[in-house]
């Protein structure tokens, strides 16, 4: 079977060892994660996670399935499944910014609309969100100039809501 | 407003409330306060083990031979960790327990303080929930949680860990009456249209088989199962967790499949066409090579995990849902197209003759021998002796298979063994905790002379409540089932499976206070289990059986059921 990325959305209880569970659970039963990003929601005893992972059909069906078991997992969601959904990532960028290559940047940060949140003698911090692609497309661009740190925030997805109900 | 009291006088009455009148446990610090309100509290008969793990699976042995929630109480660090074993055995048996732990005071938590350890960290993976209770507010709802947990939906053990302050804070019990989860909501009803297909299944059927497992015991649904095998004329066969949930001694009982199981229960699954499964989760033991599987067949999958749904096979009708409800249903269904028994009858005469024709042809059997003792004779002369109406405990390895293959169960709850985790030990306490909650009833634990010596110190505890139970070891003087696959897939290189030390098991009982006998020849089992049956004491029989005796049929690990080796 082949092997597809997916997307899941998941509410937990906001307790102490909601999380722990969930992650034990990826190790424990052999599943990847590739990304995971948690936080609060509107509620305050809910905390939201998404969390990108892969495997062929029969694998994601179980990883929901036994996201589902989890007695603190409100709700799970494949939004890859569902099809129609907005991802997101963002990134900080740090990089060497000297007199001549800031040109460049800055003409990299106007046609993707990147912000430059931090200035230093030599260095730019530069914010990126978009979804994976334009991350990874401004990542190499900005390569040559001499990148020093990178940090992502893995991926967050939202559903559409059906334009025409 | 709920009555003000301390955290550890909350336990004892939430215990009260939940109905539970036998606990199982061993003291320390971190518990002393627990332990200080059941010493006020006469109406709970604390049973005190000679070690933790005694307790776990005494707490298990009660739940499975019961149905009620069993208990175990431990202290922090190591009486908590003391429990791991017991706990994990309960989770892969789908057993209810609720395991409450001492913890140090909360805000030593992280600290590495003395007889520290991060228990729910620890059986995180092993419990179906647990909780570290940080305030004395949540302590009743977290009782009350942890009981509707461990006992609703598939059961599983939960563990409190409860740290020496809260036990010791004050507060407001108010006791819920109810609780309602809103992240846990098991279902109970199956999905109708999924009932109809599965029927639809049915009728169309040619070969069908009749799968039960744990979950038809733990549903209560037995009756249902008898009802639906019968009127249908089903061949049914079971998983060793659901023997007893069809009587084994039934005429449409093929007894279990699997490693173990009987030819004519492999050979059915293999060449049947429609598989009802229900409360089984196609554990590898049952399943063997999973591609050669039920290979012709069209599966039912009736089970109230959906998680244990395509689990390991694929499914065509898949039915979450309690066993019982679904049953019932499907009943229901049949009753209302109505075609009668004679139809079904009918129906299937000729794939119940090709039964026959294995049933015939390799029947479950052991060559006797005049010099040895054969375990299997043991076991059918136990059946015989006690018309299967005896709780039967077992420990792991041949001693449990002989068990299952030769012991009738007719009814669930009658067989406490260790599925899932295979636990070495845990048949004795087990029997333990069998007994507390069967008072008058026969219960027996059939052991080996390896797994005895696991938790051997429990007949202290066996001894303090006056139990007699009967422990029948069968006695090969080796590791037999470690050994017999040495024998047969390791060019019989006997490694590290004959104990230089045996101890003398009669002299065991005796130190005890307890009695001890031992048989050597074929011609004393019979007068002798006779004896010790009606003995109302606790009991070793060292029964020394053919050493190198092998447990078959058997299935080599990872090769299809159908490729048995017979005797
Ligand atoms: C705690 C534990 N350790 C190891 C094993 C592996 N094991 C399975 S069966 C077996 C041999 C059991 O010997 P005995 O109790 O004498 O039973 P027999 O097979 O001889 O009837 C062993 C070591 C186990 N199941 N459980
Ligand atoms: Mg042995």
């Amino acid at each position: 079977m082949a092997e597809r990325k997916c997307t899941l959305s998941v509410l937990v209880e906001n307790t102490p060892g909601a999380l722990a569970r969930i992650a034990g659970l990826f190790s424990g039963r052999g599943f990847n994660i590739d990304s995971l990003c948690v936080a609060e929601t509107l509620d305050p005893t809910l905390s939201h996670l998404t969390l990108v992972t892969r495997g062929d059909e029969q694998i994601i069906e179980q990883i929901i399935k036994q996201l589902r078991r989890l007695i603190d997992v409100y709700k799970v969601v494949d939004v890859t499944e569902e099809g129609d959904f907005v991802e997101r990532e963002m990134a900080l960028i740090k990089v060497r910014a000297e007199k001549e290559n800031r040109e460049e940047i800055y003409r990299i940060c106007e046609i993707f609309r990147l912000k430059i949140v931090d200035v230093s003698p030599r260095t730019y911090i530069i914010e990126v969100t978009g979804d994976k692609d334009k991350l990874d497309a401004v990542i190499e661009l900005l390569r040559p100039m001499g990148i020093k740190e990178i940090v992502r925030t893995g991926l967050i997805a939202m559903k559409r809501e059906k334009k025409n109900p | 407003m709920g009555e003000i009291m301390t955290g550890a006088r909350m336990v004892v009455e939430a215990l009260k409330r939940e109905g539970v009148e036998i606990v199982f446990g061993y003291p320390g610090g971190a518990i002393i306060d627990v332990y200080d309100e059941l010493y006020k509290t006469p109406e709970i008969h604390h049973v005190l083990v000679r070690h933790e793990q005694g307790a776990a699976h005494a707490a298990d042995g009660y739940a499975r031979s019961t149905g009620k929630v069993g208990v175990a109480i431990a202290t922090s660090g190591p009486g908590a960790t003391n429990t791991v074993t017991g706990i994990a055995t309960a989770y892969m048996d789908s057993i209810p327990i609720v395991v409450i732990t001492g913890q140090v005071p909360t805000k030593l938590i992280g600290n590495d303080a003395f007889q520290e350890v991060d228990i729910t960290g620890i059986t995180r993976p092993i419990t179906k929930h647990n909780f570290l209770v940080k305030r004395i507010e949540d302590l009743p709802r977290i009782l009350k949680a942890a009981f509707y947990i461990a006992r609703t939906g598939r059961p599983g053990p939960v563990l409190i860990d409860l740290p020496k302050d809260v036990q010791q804070a004050k507060g407001e019990f108010n006791y819920p009456e109810e609780i309602h989860l809103r992240s846990y909501n098991p279902t109970y009803e199956p999905h109708i249209k999924q009932i109809e297909k599965a029927y639809l299944l049915l009728e169309k059927a040619e070969r069908p088989v009749f799968l039960v497992g744990g979950g038809v015991i733990s549903s209560g649904a037995a009756s249902e199962v008898r009802e639906l095998a019968e009127r249908l004329n089903l061949p049914v066969t079971m998983t060793l967790m659901g023997l007893g949930g069809f009587p084994g001694d039934h005429d449409q009982s093929l007894g279990m499949l699997g490693m173990h199981g009987t030819y004519y229960a492999n050979m059915a699954v293999a060449n049947c066409d429609v598989l009802l499964a229900v409360g089984a989760r196609f554990d590898d033991r049952v399943t063997g090579k999973v591609d050669a599987f039920a290979p012709h067949a069209k599966i039912i999958h009736i089970d109230i995990d959906p998680s244990s749904i395509q689990k390991n096979v694929k499914v065509d009708v898949p039915i979450v849902a309690d066993c019982k409800r679904a049953l019932t249903r499907l009943l229901e269904v049949i009753k209302e197209v109505g075609k009668p028994k004679k139809y079904w009858k009918e129906r299937f005469k000729d794939w119940w003759e090709q039964i026959e024709i294995w049933r015939r042809r390799y029947p479950l059997t052991y060559k006797e021998d005049p010099n040895y003792i054969k375990p299997q004779f043991v076991i059918e002369k136990l059946y015989e002796l006690t018309k299967g109406e005896a709780i039967i405990c077992t420990e792991v390895g041949q001693n449990q298979m002989w068990t299952a293959q030769y012991y009738k169960f007719k009814y669930p709850r009658t067989l406490i063994s260790s599925g899932g985790l295979g636990t070495m030990g845990f048949g004795f306490p087990a029997s333990i905790g069998a007994q507390m909650g069967n008072p008058g009833k026969l219960v027996i634990d059939i052991a080996g002379d390896g797994s005895i010596q696991m938790n051997i110190q429990e007949l202290a505890t066996a001894m303090d409540q006056k139990l007699p139970i009967k422990i029948i070891i069968l006695n090969n003087g080796y590791l037999g089932m470690v050994r017999q696959w040495q024998e047969l897939f390791y060019g019989k290189r006997y490694s590290a499976v004959k104990f230089a030390t045996i101890p003398d098991f009669v002299k065991i009982a005796e130190a005890y206070g307890a009695v001890g006998m031992r048989i050597t020849k074929p011609q004393e089992v019979e007068p002798t289990l006779k004896k010790i049956l009606s003995m109302d004491k606790l009991v070793i029989l060292d029964v020394i059986i053919a050493p190198e005796e092998g447990v078959f049929p058997m299935v080599p690990a990872g090769k299809a059921t159908t490729e048995m080796i017979l005797v």
